[in-house]
């Protein structure tokens, strides 16, 4: 059985209203499953447009976006909200949490929203916190005393390790991180990437990082800039 | 489920400015109850005055003006009856009692009233209620006065003590019929009306204090001692108004008829009941200017909630954009605001409802003695059930409209903040 692509963008086009000039136009981009993408581009390059697409919060003005294997901008509303929650797991640059809710209910908070997560999370008998625990323990976030801490009260590193283990809860196929490592120091940066990598391999998720560090790119099995795919960045549209 | 759940922990995260919410609302709603309550229930006290009686008979003036001196004690009388008018309905077929009345003069403010014995045999308060005593027993004698509570209270008079009544009503009067004192024998039980602020005493002794008078004043020369009024024929000469009870109560129009057409004298016969209605709709302006008030400060605290959430929200919507990415939908975010309002109002309603009780619990004996007015602490009324309903919704749809533009927000920001 051939592999479904995680990821399959064909002609996509976006502008965010019809008089302002185009943002995105990607006549084609594909990620495989399993794959770990290094995507580049500056801040303002279409970037974060390009991940709201891929996640159905925005949708293309012409073009599909494939996601394994649906065409996501067919689908309703809720069925693309439903889609995410069961297939996406989101890191973002900061502030990550929720700040009234405890690690362990930040880390199981996909769960509220998707069933099939909360089932594969707990598929091998075990309760939802051992799960977010475990998950946690592997993020070097065992510590007892840090678990019950309020998040407002972690450190940057230890609230993206928290976001982390959300991301990851449920195994979702795809893992899509933006910026994550921005406010974090360069040692701790590798070290993050480096766990986060483990356990991508561990669910097999996709991985799809989204940065302006170039540093980082060497890290990756492919890394491609956003300007190469995107038609409006190479200024012949 | 799972997002009334983050509604509630969003707002324990926040609860210093929640418990403000909360306090406005539920003291608001307390006082929107407490003044429905007052309101209810000095209307019920109003009406319980006086019953039992079927008709009010004075001088002709107006229904309002009778009921007021007759039973109120407030204002006085634009005429008398003569004694022989009151003797022939007395006797009348279709009667069963009356209880002449006669004002005028008074004892450190509180009016006095001429009666006689029928009065505490007849005389019906609230639910047809008779008069008790708290002390002592009915007047007997010409200088005997029996105190109504409130009076005996006030001036700290006992069984056994001798007054002295005033002439007139006026709160100081120069002329006092001091030749003539009145021993207390009796005290009446608490009623909550106007009897609590009365001193009764026989007809008799109204005629006896004013023997020795002529037109107002005491004629020189030919004073009469308390000793020398008892040789007299005390029989008045006329009365103020008398009170009537009737053997039927079908008679009641007919007999009203017949005083109104009285052909000897001018006379005036009311409904009681009718005349407490008219005068309490005099009052429902200033009883409704009240609730309007309370309604008003109510909304004020409706609209304090509105205000905290608007200006929360844009510090949330970072916190709506995660919720987002983690697979919430745009109703999520509406639920949870709208949930945030309808958790505020309805614990706050609640809390209003228990601080109500609880005042009422802690002022009910204070009203009871201070003011006559007894404040029962029962289940919440349909009407007030209907009012804490309208709180209620009225905070939930307020609610809707952060809840609204959070849900604008969410489906423009999608997952990008820009803050």
């Amino acid at each position: 059985m051939p592999q479904i692509p995680a990821i399959q963008l064909r002609d996509l086009h976006f502008e965010w209203r019809s008089d302002l000039p185009e943002v995105l136009h990607i006549p084609k981009f594909e990620v495989t499953r399993g794959e770990r993408i290094f995507i580049r581009g500056a801040s303002g390059s279409g970037k974060s447009t390009l991940l709201s697409l891929l996640a159905g919060v925005n949708l293309p003005t012409r073009g599909e976006v494939k996601v394994l294997g649906e065409t996501i901008n067919r689908l309703s509303g809720s069925r693309r909200d439903h889609f995410r929650s069961d297939h996406i797991g989101f890191i973002f640059q900061l502030f990550n949490l929720i700040p009234y809710l405890s690690v362990l209910e930040n880390v199981t908070l996909p769960c509220r929203f998707s069933q099939k997560r909360k089932q594969k999370a707990t598929r091998s008998g075990k309760s939802l916190i051992d799960e977010a625990t475990r998950l946690l323990a592997h993020l070097d976030m065992a510590d007892d005393t840090l678990i019950h801490r309020p998040v407002t009260e972690l450190s940057v590193g230890q609230q993206q390790r928290v976001a982390t283990a959300r991301a990851l809860i449920g195994a979702p196929e795809i893992v899509i991180a933006d910026e994550p490592t921005s406010a974090l120091d360069s040692d701790m940066r590798q070290a993050f990437i480096r766990l986060l990598f483990q356990e991508c391999e561990e669910t097999s998720s996709t991985l799809l990082f989204v940065s302006h560090d170039r540093q980082l790119e060497s890290l990756f099995g492919r890394h491609i800039a956003l300007d190469e795919i995107n038609r409006p960045a190479q200024g012949d549209h | 489920m799972a997002i009334i759940s983050l509604a509630l922990k969003s707002l324990l995260n926040r609860r210093f400015t929640a418990s403000l919410i909360l306090v406005s609302i539920a003291l608001s709603v307390s006082l929107l109850l407490g003044v429905e309550r007052l309101r209810v229930e000095s209307r019920n006290s109003f009406a319980n005055t006086i019953s039992g009686t079927d008709l009010v008979v004075g001088a002709r003036s107006g229904a309002i003006n009778l009921l007021l001196y007759s039973v109120f004690r407030i204002g006085d009388a634009t005429n008398n009856i003569s004694w022989n008018s009151y003797k022939k309905f007395s006797e009348n077929r279709m009667v069963a009692w009356t209880i002449p009345i006669s004002l005028g003069d008074s004892h450190r403010s509180f009016r006095v009233m001429g009666t006689n014995r029928d009065y505490f045999q007849y005389y019906r308060y609230a639910q047809k209620r008779s008069l008790t005593f708290h002390q002592g027993q009915p007047f007997d004698q010409v200088y005997h006065a029996v105190l109504g509570y409130e009076v005996a209270q006030q001036l700290n008079y006992r069984v056994g003590q001798k007054i002295i009544i005033a002439h007139g009503a006026g709160k100081t009067s120069f002329t006092h019929h001091d030749d003539k004192p009145f021993e207390v024998v009796g005290i009446l039980s608490p009623t909550g009306t106007p009897v609590d602020r009365t001193i009764h005493v026989l007809l008799q002794g109204i005629e006896a204090i004013h023997k020795d008078w002529v037109a107002g004043r005491q004629v020189a020369g030919r004073k009469i001692s308390a000793e020398e009024a008892l040789q007299k024929d005390l029989t008045p000469k006329a009365i103020t108004a008398f009170l009537v009870g009737l053997k039927s109560k079908i008679a009641t129009f007919k007999v009203q008829r017949e005083v109104n057409n009285y052909r000897k004298e001018p006379l005036l016969a009311i409904l009681p009941g009718v005349a407490l209605q008219q005068l309490w709709d005099l009052m429902g302006v200033a009883e409704n200017a009240l609730l309007m008030v309370t309604v008003l400060v109510v909304a004020v605290g409706l609209i304090g909630m509105l205000t905290v959430m608007l200006a929360g929200l844009n510090e949330r919507r970072r916190e709506m954009a995660i919720l987002r990415s983690l697979g919430a939908r745009p109703g999520h975010i509406l639920l949870l605001v709208t949930g945030e309002s309808m958790v505020l109002s309805l614990v706050g309603v609640t809390i209003g409802l228990l601080l109500l009780y609880g005042s009422l619990l802690l002022t009910q004996p204070f009203v009871e003695s201070q003011y006559g007015l007894y404040l029962p602490i029962t289940l919440p009324s349909l009407r007030e059930w209907f009012m804490l309903g309208l709180v209620g919704t009225s905070g939930l749809l307020i609610g809707l409209i952060p809840g609204y533009r959070a849900y604008r927000y969410s489906l423009a920001d999608g997952m990008s903040i820009r803050i």
